[in-house]
């Protein structure tokens, strides 16, 4: 089975008053769907970076990261957010869900942006499976932290997609809403076949995972 | 302070140029549209016929007569001992023939020293001879005739040769004469226009006015010299009032676009404001660095606003001019004097619109708890809403509002019509934040509906930004409200002018002397053209119409003498209602003291049908029972029209100032033209059709409102660019989620439409709500603001293509200012601004 994720080679340097200063130096990994992995390091370490070239919002300096048989930095405009659409979710470390949207329809977005039918139907059965079905219609400034994260994992995974991404998805949780917050992304990898890749501090977390990156100083140890 | 200053404002400023400079703009578009208004206003309206007052020199008292005072009396005034100076004067129009200038013609007594010392005569020579002949002119130097030139002149309906003998300094054009000749070529023989009167030093003005009307016959006035000037002066006010209120507009709209940027400065800039709060600035302080921000606007907008105000002043003038002259009196535009005044004005109203503004966001700044504000760090844009509140100022205001449409004018002046205009906006801006609120959540499934997550997304930001879109939509409802209100205000007077021109002038063709045709030109003809042109063939009726200018109580006024019969047979002249046209003019035509009075003349001097009025005509007091009052558009000043032979018993001059020829039924009018001018062949007379009578009268009704949308224009400028600059401050503020939505799979098109969304919602709410207060407005500016300056009544009238046309610009207009914003959105880096916080 062919890899759902590969990164060759790959480094991403970026200009800092004019020195420039190398985020991740010659990494070569390769993911498979259905993981759980954890990326764990310092602050600094190159951790988002290498979420943000997995997720193609970005692009390697040197290398190639490929998400299936696609090559991201081969790819025009159009063609990268067809693949975030389809391929790709999402979940950030401060929830990022829209303060002017219900929770169903903060869920529903990816797929209303995607032009998915029965986009609702999707978000209310995601919302379901992060048992967050019945505040559906509420506001996220109505919603608890952990509440507010479960439901941007409802939404990173309302189309379906292959890889999913989570920066620092319990960094502003507590332990116990953590490990709630966890278990769902352990079960998106299980359940729904999913690629989960998560950044994290917490070598605790890390533990929960299929496998663990260790970086340090953009270098995978 | 300053460092502060430097730190916490101006540095921001900096680092958002765009945004800084369309705000700045906003400003200085709306200080410079009342900059280019007062001083296109007073370079058109304070300098008439001033400089041809001053040539006979000094004097405090004239006396006057309608249709002119006896020479007469002249000689007997003059041979009377009394130790004043008098100066006979006759006025007219002169068109210099090569050049079809129509400049003031006076006739002066030159033996007399005057003109000569007070004007600074060069080239001329004071020789006796050149006085004694008729064909002797001195112009002024402006008019670029050479001394000892022949030149061709038309004065009334004859065009002859004149002799330049000398060049004067004024800086109108005029054409000076001897009295004697002025009479022979005025058709004026034995009469003059004043007599004015040099009073001794110090000598007591009421004593000595009291005294000479003693000695005048009755019908004869003696008053305040210049008094018709002032007069005319104050009649100009009203013009120059409206004008004025309207060029204020862009700067309301402007001051609502800082009260916003002052508002987006106070939000962003929370957190910082608890730092500084917490290192121990004052309350004040905070607040004044808030004002200070806004003094930059102003001050900035203000400067630039007083040049750009003095370029636009050339372009406004030439309108004004035009307005001027075709409507109240004919002068040349003075020059555009840039005084300490305007700058002054300029500056201060810049300052004080920014500051007014910027007073309510400031205090909420000043009211920012410290620890609130840094424990919450940077939040959206959601200043606390009191709709409840809003709404109650809004109804009061509307109560208000509504009282003081029920007013009288003050002076003359439509006070409370103004009043009514800007508490009917204070309430619109009250309302709508409940207003957007409203839209915001009905448009919401709409927009998705129809414009799909773009659609719902905009929605919600605006429904989101409830504050801040309200303070958008109401500078935009403003500007447009201000843009349907005239354009019915002007759409109902067209037509109006249009329906009443179908009834009023139904005579096949039209003819005046060539020299005629301006608000106080009435030249005459001579009274034979009229046996001339009702001798020609195919003709079947004349109506010799005479015009006076009057004064009458104190105001200036037009009296006309028409043959009532020919106007009852062919005219279909309407009156107010219940009032019996045919029985009126039956009653006018058997030649008694019987008048009718134009609507504007019954509104300004309140008078009505059934009412008498004393008007002094000649050597006599005539009092005049009104038989009626009818509609008319031609004149503010308002007309008192007599049966012509009623008028000849009091003024005996038979010398129409035009013609209407009726032509017999089966006739052509275009061979009855010719065959006129053929039989009134070396009379400079000009001849209209009615056609072109018509499309003549709406050239110069559209020219007269042309200023009107061009300050439209500029206030509808004003809040577009404050929507593209709210726009980029929002995209600015809302960049994390727009990060967020390219996160979430938008595409860079999704971005750009949800911002295009966002501003094609707030210019639906806009134009909507700006139909409808226009609406209102209009009411205002029909029935209260046009009747109280100028008199006259009309018919409400949708102009709908108009309106159709002018809110789909406004719209396209609103979406391009929404690219850049959009652009900039879809530009932002997702990474950058998704990890920023």
């Amino acid at each position: 089975m062919d890899p759902l994720l590969r990164l060759e080679r790959v480094t991403k340097e970026y200009s800092s008053d004019g020195a420039k200063v190398a985020a991740l130096s010659d990494v070569s990994l390769s993911f498979d769907a259905g993981q759980f992995v954890a990326l764990v390091g310092r602050s600094g370490c190159g951790k988002s970076t290498l979420l943000n070239l997995s997720g193609a919002m970005d692009f390697p300096t040197t290398g190639e990261v490929w998400i299936g048989e696609a090559q991201t930095s081969q790819l025009n405009d159009a063609a990268l957010t067809a693949l975030r659409r389809t391929r790709i979710g999402f979940v950030f470390q401060f929830f990022q869900l829209l303060p002017t949207l219900t929770v169903a329809e903060n869920v529903e977005l990816p797929a209303l942006l995607a032009g998915l039918p029965k986009a609702r139907e999707k978000a209310l059965e995601q919302l379901r499976w992060v048992e967050m079905e019945a505040l559906a219609a509420r506001y996220p400034h109505q919603l608890s932290g952990g509440q507010m994260q479960r439901v941007a994992i409802a939404r990173a995974l309302v189309n379906s997609p292959r890889l999913v991404l989570a920066d620092e998805p319990i960094g502003n949780l507590d332990t116990v809403t953590g490990g709630i917050v966890l278990d769902l992304l352990a079960r998106a990898a299980r359940e729904q076949g999913a690629l989960v890749m998560m950044a994290t501090h917490s070598l605790e977390s890390a533990e929960r995972c299929d496998r663990v990156i260790r970086l340090r100083d953009g270098h995978v140890e | 302070m300053t460092a502060l200053f430097l730190r916490l404002i101006l540095r921001p400023l900096a680092g958002e140029k765009l945004r800084t400079a369309l705000m700045v703009l906003a400003v200085t578009l709306g200080v410079a549209v009342v900059v280019a208004i007062d001083l296109a206003a007073e370079a058109a309206t304070s300098s008439f016929r001033a400089s041809m007052e001053s040539l006979t020199g000094e004097s405090e008292l004239e006396i006057a007569a309608t249709g002119g005072v006896d020479e007469n009396l002249f000689a007997r005034l003059a041979t009377t001992p009394m130790p004043v100076r008098l100066t006979p004067r006759l006025e007219g129009f002169a068109e210099v023939a090569a050049t079809r200038a129509v400049v003031p013609l006076l006739g002066l007594d030159l033996a007399q020293p005057g003109p000569t010392t007070a004007a600074g005569q060069s080239g001329g020579d004071g020789n006796l001879e050149h006085l004694r002949d008729p064909r002797s002119i001195w112009v002024s130097r402006s008019l670029g005739l050479d001394v000892n030139r022949e030149t061709r002149l038309t004065v009334n309906d004859r065009t002859e040769t004149y002799i330049v003998r000398g060049v004067f300094d004024a800086r109108d054009q005029a054409i000076v004469m001897d009295i004697g000749a002025a009479q022979q070529a005025l058709g004026r023989v034995g009469r003059i226009d004043r007599i004015e009167v040099s009073l001794p030093k110090g000598s007591d003005t009421v004593a000595w006015t009291q005294r000479l009307q003693a000695a005048v016959p009755t019908g004869v006035e003696v008053r305040p010299r210049g008094l018709a000037q002032d007069q005319n002066r104050k009649m100009l006010t009203g013009f120059r009032w409206n004008l004025m209120a309207l060029s204020y507009i862009s700067l309301i709209v402007g001051a609502f676009l800082i009260y916003n940027a002052i508002a987006v400065s106070v939000v962003r800039r929370r957190a910082e404001i608890g730092i500084v709060r917490a290192l121990g600035l004052t309350r004040g302080q905070v607040m004044g660095l808030f004002l200070a921000e806004s003094a930059a606007f102003g001050l900035a907008g203000g400067a630039l606003g007083l040049i750009l105000g003095r370029v636009m002043a050339e372009g406004a003038v030439k309108l004004l001019g035009a307005t001027v002259e075709q409507l109240y009196v004919s002068s040349r535009p003075g020059d555009i004097v840039l005084t300490a005044g305007i700058v002054a004005k300029a500056l201060f109203i810049g300052l004080a619109a920014s500051l007014i503004a910027a007073l309510a966001p400031a205090r909420e700044a000043a009211l920012v708890a410290p620890v609130e504000a840094m424990a919450r760090g940077r939040r959206q844009h959601q200043a606390r809403l009191h709709l409840g509140r809003r709404g109650l100022f809004g109804f009061a205001a509307a109560a208000l509002a509504a009282i003081a449409y029920r007013q009288d004018a003050i002076d003359g002046r439509p006070l409370f019509g103004y009043v009514a205009v800007f508490l009917i906006i204070a309430a619109a801006a009250w309302f709508m934040p409940a207003i957007v609120t409203v839209v915001a959540r009905v448009l919401g499934s709409i927009a998705f509906r129809t414009l799909g997550v773009e659609g719902l997304l905009a929605a919600r930001s605006l429904w989101a930004s409830v504050d801040r879109a309200s303070v958008l939509a109401s500078a935009l409802t403003i500007s447009i409200a201000m843009l349907v209100a005239v354009g019915i205000m002007v759409g109902s007077f067209r037509e109006t002018v249009s329906i009443w021109m179908e009834g009023q002038l139904q005579a096949d063709l039209y003819i005046r002397p060539a020299t005629g045709g301006g608000a106080n030109r009435y030249p005459t003809m001579s009274a034979e053209v009229a046996e001339t042109v009702r001798a020609t063939e195919g003709v079947q009726a004349v109506d010799r119409f005479r015009v006076y200018e009057i004064d009458f109580r104190g105001k200036p006024a037009l009296l006309g003498g028409g043959d009532s019969s020919v106007v009852r047979i062919s005219r279909r002249t309407s009156f107010m209602p219940g009032q019996d046209r045919d029985a009126i003019l039956a009653k006018m035509s058997q030649g008694g003291d019987y008048a009718i009075v134009s609507e504007p003349f019954a509104n300004k001097h309140k008078v009505r049908a059934g009412d008498r009025i004393t008007v002094p005509l000649g050597a006599a007091n005539p009092t005049f029972e009104i038989l009626g009052v009818y509609f008319d558009y031609s004149n503010e000043r308002g007309w008192i029209v007599v049966d012509r032979t009623t008028l000849l018993r009091y003024l005996p001059d038979p010398a129409p100032s035009s013609l209407a020829v009726y032509v017999r039924p089966g006739a052509e009018p275009d061979e009855v033209r010719r065959r006129i001018e053929k039989a009134t062949a070396g009379r400079s007379l000009a001849t209209f059709s009615n056609r072109s009578l018509r499309v003549e009268a709406l050239r110069i009704f559209d020219r007269t409102f042309a200023i009107a949308w061009a300050l439209e224009a500029v206030a509808i400028l004003v809040a577009v660019l404050g929507v593209a600059g709210a726009l980029i401050a929002l995209v600015i503020d809302r960049r994390r989620e727009v990060g967020l939505l390219r996160f979430l799979g938008a595409s860079a098109g999704q971005v750009k439409r949800m911002v295009l969304c966002e501003a094609g919602l707030l210019g639906l709410v806009s134009n909507g709500a700006g139909l409808l207060l226009g609406y209102i407005l209009s009411f205002v500016l029909i029935y209260v603001i046009n009747v109280q300056s100028f008199g006259w009544t009309m018919r409400f009238h949708w102009p709908v293509t108009l309106l159709i046309a002018a809110l789909s610009i406004v719209y396209l207009a609103t979406l391009a200012a929404a690219l850049y914003p959009a652009r900039l959105a879809a530009s932002l880096n997702p990474i950058e601004v998704i990890h920023e916080e």
